[in-house]
């Protein structure tokens, strides 16, 4: 599985066990507009650093300023290359 | 303190009670005989009056010095085995420490101070006798931080054993998992003292069922420990065979879990929770089989002891709580009503009060609270649980977000992954969603502290 799949199917397995519904996950989708909160977001990014090995928020500063689905991805990937 | 009327431990040893005795892995020795035996070499009456460091390296001998040198000491400072080698030069300087007593010379003998060696007990004709009211210090077994030196006197101590009185017809015989240079397990020491039974001690790495088969093998009937050390019992598959009278739990929270695994493994025991503390001494037992306890016993005088709830945490007045911590710049240990605040934070439900967890142990999670025990509480409800542990894993969005980490009874292995499903359906539904593991792992083992306790890093 690529790390995009990867991210993608943590957010949906995410968003079932809290019972949100989410939006198609496009690349320009707010991360607001999600419908995940900071709860979801903190358990996303805990099981992507088991699954992946990194933590893209602890490492860059300026990962704290991503906005979209897009940005998120491209964090993972960076990291990783 | 001089009171001419102080009553010593040695003072319940009287010569016409025999046949008992304490022992360990390795040796049995006659408590009923030990007045007419001395442990210390150049003779206990040196002792007088001084602020001793017991400082021995096994249960048994720190049993018979304990019986030798109280009421003859100012103070008696309980070393526990397991004790940070660094702290010890502070415990000296804050204690006061002016001998100490060892098994071990060599060890101490850069300490600069008087060191009286014990051995094995030798016949003596000199009847020492009590003299003084001898304090009693022990030291916290908090999970973190440095232990503090609280100080009890031998009375205190005892409060809650006088209450229960001694027991009628045959003489029991006392066991304990902890070590009984710790409140809890010098309880039961006490108790074997002063109400006329025998004591069988634990041994520092003895295989439990090697423990077990001395406990039947002594015909152990009282028996204490923690909820950590009593699952860790029921793990072992060490049962058969052994059916104490009487199964008490104390030092952590007892929740239904262990308290129902203890009443089908001992159908015929009577099984309860103790609630004590180092600080705030033996608060109240609980023998109705259920976890918590009943709210009735806030704000009422039983057995002298008087307990409120402020702001969620347990706070006690009796005689039976330590007097004070010792040492400089130490804070007190009772507020100006003489209430000890025990830091355990309890909520009600319905009639009942149940523990949550300690004050210092919470997790916070983007500003919302949580205590593990509340999580383990939940996981350990599972019928393939053995023991849990709920903890803080940092993350860069709330601080903290809350992880667990299981260990599974034989009937678990192999069903991972069903388990685990169940497990976050049964939190899901009974916890806010930020309380609800994210991973949980399953482990072979949890560490459990020298005191018994789960350890908690």
């Amino acid at each position: 599985m690529s790390t995009r799949s990867k991210i993608m199917a943590a957010i949906k397995r995410i968003a079932k066990e809290q019972n949100i519904s989410l939006p198609r996950l496009d690349d320009d989708l707010s991360l607001n507009e999600t419908g995940l909160d900071s709860l979801a977001f903190a358990i996303l990014v805990a099981r992507l650093e088991d699954d992946l090995g990194i933590d893209p928020f602890t490492i860059s500063e300026n990962a704290m300023a991503l906005l979209t689905i897009g940005d998120l991805v491209r964090a993972y990937k960076n990291v990783h290359a | 303190m001089f009171t001419p009327e102080s009553v010593g431990l040695r003072d319940y040893l009287s010569p016409d009670s025999r046949g008992r005795t304490i022992s360990d892995a390795h040796h049995e020795l006659s408590l009923s005989e030990s007045y007419r035996t001395t442990c210390v070499t150049t003779g206990v009456q040196q002792l007088a009056g001084r602020s001793v460091l017991l400082a021995v390296s096994g249960q048994l001998l720190s049993a018979l010095a304990m019986i030798e040198i109280d009421g003859v000491v100012r103070r008696m400072l309980l070393c526990p085995p397991d004790i940070n080698p660094n702290l010890i030069e502070n415990l000296i300087k804050e204690a006061e420490i002016d001998a100490i007593v060892t098994d071990e010379p060599q060890r101490w003998s850069e300490a600069g101070i008087n060191v009286l060696t014990v051995h094995f007990p030798e016949p003596t004709d000199v009847r020492q006798k009590t003299e003084r009211a001898t304090d009693w210090l022990m030291l916290t077994s908090g999970t973190s931080g440095a232990p503090k030196i609280v100080s009890h006197t031998l009375d205190g101590l005892c409060g809650a054993i006088h209450v229960d009185g001694t027991s009628q017809g045959t003489a029991p015989v006392w066991a304990t998992f902890y070590d009984i240079r710790r409140y809890g397990g010098l309880q039961i020491f006490l108790r074997a003292v002063i109400g006329g039974g025998s004591m069988v001690l634990s041994e520092p790495g003895e295989p439990l069922t090697d423990y077990v088969a001395r406990l039947v093998a002594r015909g152990v009937t009282h028996i204490s420990g923690t909820p950590s050390h009593w699952r860790k019992f029921l793990m072992s598959g060490s049962v058969s065979h052994f059916s104490p009278s009487y199964v008490r739990l104390s030092g952590e929270i007892a929740n239904q879990a262990v308290l129902d695994g203890l009443a089908q493994a001992f159908p015929s025991a009577s099984v309860g929770h103790a609630y004590a503390s180092t600080e705030a001494g033996v608060g109240f037992a609980v023998t109705d089989g259920r976890e918590g306890f009943p709210a009735s016993l806030i704000g009422q005088h039983s057995n002298g002891v008087e307990m409120k709830v402020v702001d969620g945490s347990l706070h006690i007045r009796s005689k039976r709580t330590a007097q004070a911590y010792i040492g400089r710049d130490v804070a007190a240990l009772m507020d100006s009503d003489g209430f000890v605040d025990t830091g355990d934070m309890v909520e009600l439900r319905g009639e009942r009060y149940y523990f949550v967890g300690r004050r210092g142990g919470i997790i916070n999670i983007g500003g919302l609270k949580v205590h593990p025990e509340e999580i383990e509480a939940v996981i350990n409800r599972h019928p393939a649980v053995r023991m849990s542990r709920a903890k803080s894993r940092r993350s860069p969005i709330t601080g903290s977000i809350v992880v667990a980490d299981i260990v599974l009874a034989a009937n678990g292995i192999g069903r991972e992954r069903k388990i685990r499903d169940e497990i976050i359906s049964d939190c899901r539904d009974q916890l806010a969603p930020y309380k609800v593991p994210v991973v949980i792992s399953f482990v072979e083992t949890l560490d459990v502290t020298p005191a018994g306790k789960l350890a908690r890093i």
